[in-house]
């Protein structure tokens, strides 16, 4: 089906006697648009550094197609890059800066301007050829960035976290630009945030990161709806993390409660923990729910109420378009698939 | 734009009267007394005449402009050799090392600059510390006669002047972005050649400032030629004060020092139009 364009294996980078990247082992392939995700200094940076070729791996291997390339320079790869500031030349216009790479490979001149405007069409930044860099917005210095990495007609193009400097609004539409951008173009997209949603809503694959590891590799559903251990969890949106045992195959207890769910391959009564996303919890009346508990507090976060249930053993977040007054008796309801049981951290 | 009130006028009159008094008086006393005539012996008289600049036309003074122009592009270029490198060099270094490499280029605008070059003699003599390295190393058979001589003033200068061409280079490669470095390699640009792309383009203000800042000096520092050069190099400067002093000539001396700004404010001239033609400056990248 889709062929492997890089492969890490076994990635580990030391700056100083500091490890920030503790064995990667990744596969990107073609015409994915892959994110890395993670808190910062979660080693997503290192990473895409060590694919782009500004760092050197202190161990292990970058395969490109299959070749070995942690040692070549970063002007032999057939990779691009949009950065975190966009780096624009200041001493270059717009068409200039566009037609670097270009005129480094000494292309001719009447294709360079053919394909440069091209570029700044598919950018949506036509007619802004001699326009000088430093007094364009953003927005437009971020898609003049797009255009002089994607002009070079890369295999990848790495993005490390290019929206972090723009402001709410214009990230959102950045953001599905981008996506539409990586369509057109067809090429490995390889981004770099720390804003899960933006990972969740662009991308085919996400990688959590933290601490130099790898956390869980899959679609953006599967990360939220599957997370594989607490801290993936807890990075992803919000949630309830409950430590529990697995009785048997689809049956797990927690504070003496037993539930069914959809989970299975544990051990007979492994210790494990248990997901449950706010807004799955349902909030019925005491006598039709095994765990009961009373209203906290709500808070209005606008489409929803954030509401804090205290039970007997822990207080449970509940996000629901029901109110419930503070003080109110109420029970939690779940369903089987509402329930996501992970491993212990540490227990792999 | 709301018009300034009355009293705005006289919060800046004292700068105006500063200005008038120590800077464009003493101007304009220069340009008149340079179309004056030295009396005999002491004093001028106000007779217009441009029989000073005619003068200077003469192929002994003529040749004395030459020469300065001469030894103050020597110099120059020599500061952009040593000073650029060692500018860029010190704006990569770590923080920490930073600040040290900084108190190391100041610590000697502490001493005297004076005292500094008699320092220099100490160095360069016949018998002096140079010759004793090299000697003992057996790298020279007999010592070098270098004090007094035109590498000496060149050494002088540049040791007098290098800090200015280190200092503006450090602070136009210290605004660089290093990213930028990484766009150009990212693109396809081998070290060198994103070097010469990116990094000398945008670090030449710092270049170019430094030039100015030596170049202009080096044409007027009467005293380097005349402690390190003994009497054999003679220089615009030398000349103008050799003239305010024993020669008692006033107006010739103020001819040439108008004859020396006219061509420095030409060289800042041509700067700007450099500067301002390619905007190399004053760009609002972080």
């Amino acid at each position: 089906m889709k062929n492997k364009l890089i492969e890490l294996k076994d990635l580990t980078k030391n700056f100083d006697d500091q490890q920030v990247l503790r064995g990667i082992n990744l596969d990107i392939y073609e015409n994915e648009f892959l994110t890395l995700l993670g808190p910062s200094g979660c080693g997503k940076t290192t990473t895409l550094r060590i694919i782009a070729g500004f760092e050197e791996p202190s161990s292990g291997e970058v395969l490109f197609n299959g070749i070995e390339i942690s040692k070549l320079p970063p002007y032999k790869r057939e990779i691009n890059t949009v950065f975190q500031k966009y780096a624009l030349f200041p001493h270059l216009n717009v068409e200039d800066n566009i037609a670097f790479g270009l005129n480094l490979k000494k292309v001719d001149k009447s294709v360079i301007a053919q394909k440069v405007g091209r570029m700044l069409k598919m950018v949506g930044l036509e007619g802004f050829e001699k326009r000088d860099v430093t007094l364009l917005s953003g927005g437009q210095q971020q898609r003049v960035a797009i255009a002089r990495a994607l002009v070079n007609e890369p295999k990848v193009l790495l993005l490390d976290e290019p929206l972090g400097a723009l402001d709410a609004k214009i990230r959102k539409n950045m953001q599905s630009e981008l996506k539409k951008i990586q369509r057109e173009v067809g090429i490995t997209f390889i981004y770099v945030t720390h804003d899960q949603e933006e990972a969740l809503s662009m991308s085919d694959t996400v990688v959590v990161m933290n601490n130099g590891e790898i956390q869980q590799i899959g679609s953006p559903t599967d990360i939220y709806n599957e997370p594989e251990n607490r801290f993936v969890a807890g990075f992803i949106g919000e949630s309830n993390i409950i430590e529990g045992h697995m009785l048997q195959d689809f049956l797990v207890e927690w504070d003496g409660f037993r539930f069914e769910c959809v989970d299975k391959g544990f051990p007979e009564n492994e210790e494990i923990e248990v997901v449950l996303r706010p807004e799955d919890l349902d909030i019925v009346s005491p006598d039709k729910a095994q765990i009961t508990g009373k209203v906290i507090s709500v808070t209005f976060k606008g489409v929803h109420y954030e509401i804090l249930v205290e039970t007997e053993y822990r207080t449970y977040m509940v996000h629901t378009t029901d109110y419930a007054e503070v003080g109110r008796k109420v029970g939690l309801s779940l369903g089987p698939e509402d329930i996501h049981v992970m491993w212990k951290m540490g227990a792999y | 734009m709301r018009k300034p009130k009355n009293g705005g006028v006289w919060m800046i009159l004292p700068l105006y009267l500063f200005t008038i008094a120590f800077v464009a008086g003493p101007l304009i006393y220069v340009v008149a007394l340079s179309f004056a005539t030295a009396n005999e012996g002491y004093g001028v008289t106000w007779s217009l005449t441009t029989a000073n600049y005619t003068r200077i036309l003469e192929p002994v003074y003529m040749k004395t402009f030459v020469q300065s122009f001469q030894l103050a592009l020597t110099s120059t270029v020599l500061n952009c050799l040593i000073g650029y490198p060692f500018g860029y060099y010190m704006a990569r270094l770590p923080d920490k090392q930073k600040k040290r490499a900084m108190i190391a280029i100041m610590l000697p605008f502490w001493v005297n600059s004076l005292i500094r070059l008699y320092g220099w003699i100490i160095i360069l003599q016949k018998k002096g510390m140079l010759n004793h390295v090299l000697q003992s190393l057996h790298l020279i058979d007999k010592p070098l006669k270098i004090l007094y001589s035109y590498p000496a003033v060149v050494i002088g200068m540049i040791y007098v002047l290098l800090p200015f061409m280190v200092l503006s280079v450090y602070s136009s490669a210290e605004k660089l972005d290093w990213s930028l470095i990484e766009a150009a390699r990212d693109l396809g640009a081998s070290g060198t050649k994103a070097f010469w792309t990116v990094t000398f383009r945008l670090t030449m203000p710092g270049l170019l400032s430094g030039i100015i800042l030596t170049f202009i000096p080096s044409m007027g520092l009467f005293f380097i030629a005349d402690i390190l050069g003994g009497n054999k190099i003679v220089l615009v400067g030398s000349l103008i004060q050799e003239q305010m002093t024993r020669g008692s000539n006033w107006p010739f001396a103020a001819a040439l020092a108008v004859i020396l700004l006219v061509m420095t404010t030409l060289m800042i001239a041509l700067y700007r139009k450099l500067t301002n033609a390619k905007k190399l400056e004053g760009m609002g990248w972080e």
